[in-house]
């Protein structure tokens, strides 16, 4: 099967054609490229799904605590709120956004995740798809098989664009990971291929020029909390794009416009903890507090 | 690239440009060395340098040289082990002109006293770019299958390894050879198709005027 995941205008269209969801086709010429079963793959993914899925619970954990001692305990907060039905915005977003909390905050007390893409924005993906099984009552393959229309959708920012916050901010670990969450909600509600790109571009969008500006240098603030507004923002592309909104810029001209926006970007605001938030005179404080004065 | 380079590593948090990527280049230091280390030095340029603390850079990357993967629970106690094992580490933060931002120098000295130096760069999602190996020029992702052949530059060496690789009908994606100077020591990095193999890596070892192979899993 010929796709380079240089474009997700090519990925969709060979998806009409083929009349099947992204996934299968992104499987399948996988398969090929690995040189091992679809299977197999298929397999390695669902392993993915599992680690991502057994975060939630020490990720909720109300003692939770990072190395630095900075973050933990949010995502128990939430959860509480969303269980005793007293969330303003039901259990789907409520859902959503304990379960990015617990994800983010297990990875900052050094626990076990899946990168997706990346570390700093791992919440973002599998607290959409796991928060979907269990509103939507999907079952574990079609969530799996989402996870794969999610890659491609990384392949092609990862091509054109970054992931890394040292090179593009935030908008290309966070935006990437909304991006790819807000495909595979779309994929899971049955939603085209073009819906799919429609929700891709207005999740990359509305993320834009986000800059990394961790304190400390730490992956924590604001990086825990801008999962849960990720995952927020791919439920909201999804949901435009579910009801046939297009996007008036296709999804590949706004990863281009993600990645110049990256390159313009001042290092400050690029995952050095120089600029923006860190610098703030309560984020230099923070700063201190973890590593003593002029630790950089 | 694959779904996997994506939606992967399974790591321990909290970095994956910082942690998982630093951990990797650590580890095919020490694949390449071929011993124990006993010395590391370790150079931290540009956002490495500034922020290594709190990411646990440092820390990821002493997991790597101690031959821990990505998704070993011991990494953030790494410093503590690498003490209990003797290890002596020195890290040094500095410029090296060109580098990517998340760049590493490394030399690993083994407990035979021979030296291996690595420059790697984390170039996001805990993918690496190897781009120097014992002062020599190579470009390698590691999303192939690698073999990393430290070789005397003598006529017939590539021949003599590009031949037993079609006896073992393993297809050459990528190839590169780098050199010191002419007679001396060379590299060759080469990406492969399909999968691990160990057989092969053994009957290159064997080969005249090789010093080391390595293979490298896909990652």
């Amino acid at each position: 099967m010929d796709i380079n995941y240089h474009s997700l205008y090519e990925l969709t269209k060979t998806a009409k054609e083929e009349n099947c969801r992204i996934s299968h086709i992104v499987l399948a010429q996988q398969a090929e490229q690995m040189e091992i079963p679809a299977e197999e793959i298929y397999e390695k993914m669902r392993e993915n799904y599992h680690v991502m899925a057994s975060c939630i619970q020490p990720g909720c954990a109300p003692d939770l605590k990072s190395t630095s001692g900075l973050t933990g305990g949010d995502a128990y907060k939430m959860r509480q709120a969303v269980e005793a039905g007293k969330n303003l915005t039901g259990s789907l977003l409520g859902g959503a956004l304990y379960r990015a909390l617990a994800i983010s905050e297990l990875n900052a007390a050094m626990g076990r995740i899946v990168a997706a893409p990346t570390a700093g924005s791992c919440g973002i993906l599998p607290a959409a798809v796991l928060t979907m099984q269990e509103e939507k009552g999907l079952s574990e393959e079609d969530c799996v098989m989402s996870l794969f229309t999610a890659s491609a959708i990384g392949m092609v920012i990862a091509a054109n664009a970054s992931l890394a916050g040292a090179e593009g901010g935030c908008q290309a670990e966070c935006g990437s990971a909304s991006a790819m969450a807000a495909g595979a909600i779309v994929e899971l509600m049955g939603g085209t291929p073009q819906m799919v790109d429609s929700a891709v571009a207005i999740a990359i969008k509305n993320i834009l020029g986000l800059v990394c500006d961790p304190v400390a240098g730490l992956v924590e603030i604001p990086c825990i909390k801008r999962n849960a507004s990720g995952v927020a923002g791919a439920f909201v592309a999804a949901e435009l794009a579910l009801a046939g909104i297009s996007s008036a810029i296709p999804a590949d001209e706004v990863i281009m416009a993600m990645k110049r926006v990256g390159d313009t970007m001042p290092s400050t605001l690029r995952e050095t903890g120089e600029g923006g938030l860190a610098a703030t005179p309560t984020g230099k404080k923070l700063c201190e507090k973890v590593f003593g004065k002029n630790p950089f | 690239m694959n779904v996997f380079d994506i939606l992967g590593p399974v790591m321990i948090g909290p970095s994956s440009s910082h942690t998982a990527g630093a951990v990797r280049i650590g580890l095919i230091t020490r694949t390449l060395l071929g011993t124990e280390p006993i010395r590391a030095r370790i150079l931290f340029h540009g956002s490495f340098a500034k922020t290594y603390k709190g990411h646990g850079t440092d820390k990821a990357i002493i997991a790597g040289i101690l031959g821990m993967n990505t998704d070993d629970e011991r990494i953030r106690f790494s410093l503590d082990l690498a003490a209990e094992k003797g290890l002596e580490i020195e890290i040094l933060t500095g410029e090296i002109p060109d580098a990517h931002p998340n760049t590493a120098e490394l030399v690993l000295t083994g407990d035979d006293g021979h030296q291996v130096s690595l420059r790697g760069s984390s170039i996001g999602g805990g993918n690496i770019l190897i781009t120097r190996i014992n002062g020599m020029d190579v470009a390698l992702t590691g999303a192939h299958t690698s073999l990393i052949v430290l070789h005397k530059d003598a006529p017939g060496t590539i021949a003599s390894v590009t031949e037993l690789m079609a006896d073992y009908g393993v297809n050459i994606c990528n190839f590169r050879l780098a050199r010191k100077k002419k007679g001396g020591q060379a590299v060759m990095t080469i990406e492969i198709d399909g999968a691990y193999n160990p057989s092969l890596n053994e009957e290159i070892q064997k080969l005249p005027n090789i010093y080391t192979s390595t293979m490298l899993r896909a990652i």
